[in-house]
């Protein structure tokens, strides 16, 4: 059985407003830029992809569902995305909800504001991972069993530390440096914990879709189905499962629309399934799979960038300093929430990981800005919106 | 080489751009001679030679009308002479200029007649009509510039759109001021290319270092916490320096552990000083008056930021020099450095509230400081003198192959 996990990441970050030191002690408001054209505007932003990516792409997996009774996908959703998807485009959480309903959608665990907290603050990290996890149970009926930390980090100590949480398998980067000359194809045993699975992302054909399908200086332009299909069968000769994890943005977003990009995911999925020996199988499906051997990590990888790193996220001064002293405040937040309703979530939207990859200099300074992708005219205008709002939470907790 | 100031008898940027752009031809094999309207010794000019268009002493200190076009009919440079101190006008200087050129362009034919801002752009007008010679006009500063939003010198600005136009090509120090010359000349765009300016070459070879015991009070401010931000230039509208001051009073009001030095001179003195005492800030604010040499380095040394504040700006070697020691930049949008800088603080100068916010969070964060210190010190050099002088070269070159079509 030639077997394929889609999965796909939906997520979208509270970006903070430019917020001025002078408005500390006058205004808390952090997250919603009145001026709707702004650079941070999340409403903006949000209706933007929804139109350009969420509905299109909403459009053609519903059609795959109900077209091929076989094909079957899974998703991970961020507890922020679905907040500004309640405030400003509601139907999508409607539609995501009547796929869930066909059994054949599933969703991924991970933390509610898509946070590197696992790194800074492992109790906060586990009170995320369950408000996710009660988010998801009250809007869709239904518990991940499958986690996915954010931007793929994942180390030993993740794995030992999910496996507590309940669940019975974690996604990861299938980086060659850590295979060797393992295939990325199969189900592994994640080492140091007692039954958790690692189902490890095959970045070659991954990102073949995600990052290469509309570069004409790729030597592989342009990518046909056909073509597709033979490199797929190829992985098979030595692999149970073949991963393709990628951003839902990938469909619309990253891909534009005139790339062919949804012509060609829904062509594929229709020839893939015409052969009885192919199928799509869920996150959890794969988990049941025997694995082949055991893979420890541990250095975190990430999905990102060439390096695979955390550096992009936790690389610099700016970023250590920013998030080492935002979580520095998180008994004293939580202990103010009793009386300031509002702190606690405002802190934890600041932990989101987007923010600190705002403040990465690692392509500003090669001037590499095609690469960088920010909500901020720099990553010191970022650092410095972001030390004002910290400096107006400290003024909250003096209250 | 048509110019009007060399170091050490210049007043700011121009005279060093064009040494160093000078030296870097040279080095390129480029055979330069080079007009000054005074007479002086330049005695470590060895690599061309430096002709004087008249026997006047370079008196000046705010530069005889490379800066302030306004007083082009003053009278504003004393002749010393053994009788009578009599006075001469920029605008005498300039027909004595273009009398010399005249005389020069007789006896000599040079391949090309490349000459810098308006004071010699009739000279070079008078090269390409009268005697054929490609013109290349070099723009460091347009009479946009130096009015600071008014209309500035109708004379100039004649002066100005002919050698523009009777131009073969125009070098512009930067966007900035390749849009000036496109919107307010209306000369078309393939016309003007962009060369930005580098940093000094002595800045880099000259022997310095900065002992902090030479300023007592400044170092006893720097152990009791104090940021020290700083500015230097002349104190003209063009510079922006009255928002700079506002913003400067709110950050002080957040923060009065803030000290800011303003170093330079020019007609917005009185009015910056008055307006540091109203706002109440003038126990956090020094000005220290015109400044060169070590004093400048030091102040350069001296400073956690270094602020540019123009409204509008061709370039702004200043921001180059700061960097190189050391000092974290706050740049306006609006100056030409900032297309060449990318680790730094950019604004518009206007907005003195982001002003402010980032004077700031640089004086609260070390984090932040020492990243924008190191980063900015791999990329202020990222333009050398030699690179400009090819950029230059490749312009003649191109002229060289027009020549014989007309």
């Amino acid at each position: 059985m030639r077997r394929i996990c889609l999965y796909l990441h939906i997520h979208q970050p509270f970006r903070y407003r430019a917020y001025s030191v002078f408005d500390i002690g006058k205004n808390e408001n952090y997250f919603f830029d009145s001026n709707y054209h702004s650079k941070q505007s999340n409403e903006r932003i949000f209706k933007k992809v929804a139109e350009k990516s969420y509905r299109p792409t909403f459009s053609l997996l519903e059609k795959n569902l109900k077209e091929n009774k076989d094909f079957k996908f899974s998703l991970s959703i961020t507890g922020t995305w679905l907040e500004q998807a309640e405030m400003w485009e509601p139907d999508l959480i409607d539609r995501l909800k009547k796929m869930v309903k066909t059994g054949r959608v599933e969703i991924v665990g991970e933390t509610y504001y898509h946070s590197m907290s696992f790194f800074y603050d492992r109790e906060e990290f586990k009170e995320q991972v369950l408000l996710h996890r009660k988010t998801i149970e009250r809007l869709f009926n239904i518990t991940p069993t499958v986690f996915r930390n954010t931007e793929l980090s994942y180390n030993d100590e993740v794995g030992k530390e999910i496996e507590t949480l309940g669940y019975k398998a974690c996604l990861a980067e299938g980086w060659d440096k850590v295979l060797g000359w393992r295939s990325p194809n199969y189900v592994y045993h994640a080492y140091g914990t007692n039954n958790l699975k690692l189902l490890l992302k095959n970045y070659r054909l991954s990102d073949d879709i995600a990052f290469r399908f509309s570069d004409k200086n790729w030597k592989e332009w342009p990518l046909t189905v056909d073509k597709y299909e033979r490199w797929m069968s190829d992985a098979f000769l030595d692999g149970q499962v073949v991963n393709l994890f990628m951003d839902f943005e990938t469909f619309g977003e990253h891909q534009w629309k005139e790339t062919g990009i949804f012509e060609f995911m829904d062509r594929f999925i229709d020839k893939w399934l015409k052969n009885p020996e192919q199928s799509f199988i869920t996150v959890s499906e794969e988990a049941e799979l025997e694995p082949i051997g055991e893979v420890s990590m541990p250095e975190t990888v990430t999905w990102a960038d060439t390096e695979r790193d955390l550096s992009a996220w936790m690389g610099n001064r700016l970023q250590d300093e920013a998030m080492t002293a935002l979580y520095a405040l998180k008994d004293q937040v939580i202990k103010q929430s009793k009386k300031d309703k509002s702190i606690l979530d405002d802190f934890r939207k600041l932990t989101t990981s987007d923010h600190a990859y705002y403040m990465c200099t690692k392509y500003w300074n090669d001037g590499d800005v095609h690469a960088y992708f920010s909500a901020y005219d720099s990553p010191y205008d970022a650092f410095m919106y972001f030390l004002n709002i910290y400096h107006s939470l400290e003024y909250r907790l003096s209250l | 080489m048509l110019g009007w100031e060399l170091p050490p008898h210049n007043s700011g940027g121009l005279g060093v751009a064009c040494l160093n752009l000078s030296k870097a031809l040279a080095g390129e094999g480029v055979a330069i001679d080079f007009v000054v309207p005074y007479m002086a010794k330049h005695e470590n000019i060895s690599f061309m030679n430096v002709l004087s268009a008249s026997k006047l002493d370079p008196l000046f200190r705010f530069g005889i009308g490379a800066y302030d076009s306004d007083k082009i009919d003053e009278h504003i440079i004393e002749i010393p002479s053994a009788t009578s101190s009599s006075q001469v006008s920029i605008r005498e200087i300039q027909k004595t200029y273009i009398n010399f050129i005249e005389e020069y362009l007789t006896k000599y034919r040079p391949d090309i007649v490349h000459a810098h801002d308006w004071l010699t752009f009739e000279a070079g007008v008078l090269a390409k009509k009268n005697f054929n010679i490609p013109l290349i006009a070099h723009v460091h500063a347009t009479e946009f510039d130096r009015a600071g939003g008014h209309s500035g010198n109708q004379l100039v600005h004649e002066i100005e759109r002919e050698g523009l136009l009777m131009a073969d090509k125009i070098i512009a120090v930067s966007n900035a001021t390749k849009k000036i010359i496109h919107e307010k000349y209306h000369i078309p765009l393939e016309k003007i290319n962009v060369v930005h300016n580098s940093l000094d070459e002595n800045f880099i070879k000259e022997v310095y270092s900065f002992d902090p015991e030479e300023h007592e009070y400044l170092k006893f401010l720097r152990n009791n916490g104090y940021t020290i931000i700083s500015t230097v230039g002349r104190f003209t509208v063009q510079k922006g320096l009255t928002h700079f001051l506002h913003a400067a009073a709110k950050a002080i009001y957040k923060n009065p552990k803030l000290i800011f030095v303003f170093a330079g001179d020019g007609e917005e003195k009185n009015e910056l000083i008055k307006l540091s005492a109203e706002l109440g800030i003038s126990q956090n604010v020094i000005f220290t008056g015109f400044v060169r040499g070590k004093q400048l380095r030091d102040i350069y040394s001296l400073s956690d930021i270094f602020v540019m504040s123009s409204i509008s700006e061709p370039f702004g070697l200043t921001a180059l020099e700061a960097a190189h020691h050391g000092d974290v930049l706050i740049l306006t949008k609006q100056s030409g450095v900032s297309e060449v800088l990318k680790s730094a603080f950019f604004y518009d100068f206007w907005d003195e509230d982001k002003l402010a916010n980032a004077i700031l969070a640089v004086a609260t964060s070390p984090g932040l400081k020492q990243t924008l210190k190191s980063s900015i010190k791999s990329e202020y050099l990222n333009i050398t003198w030699r690179d400009i002088a090819k950029k230059c070269l490749e312009i003649y070159n191109e002229i060289d192959k027009h020549k014989n079509r007309y």
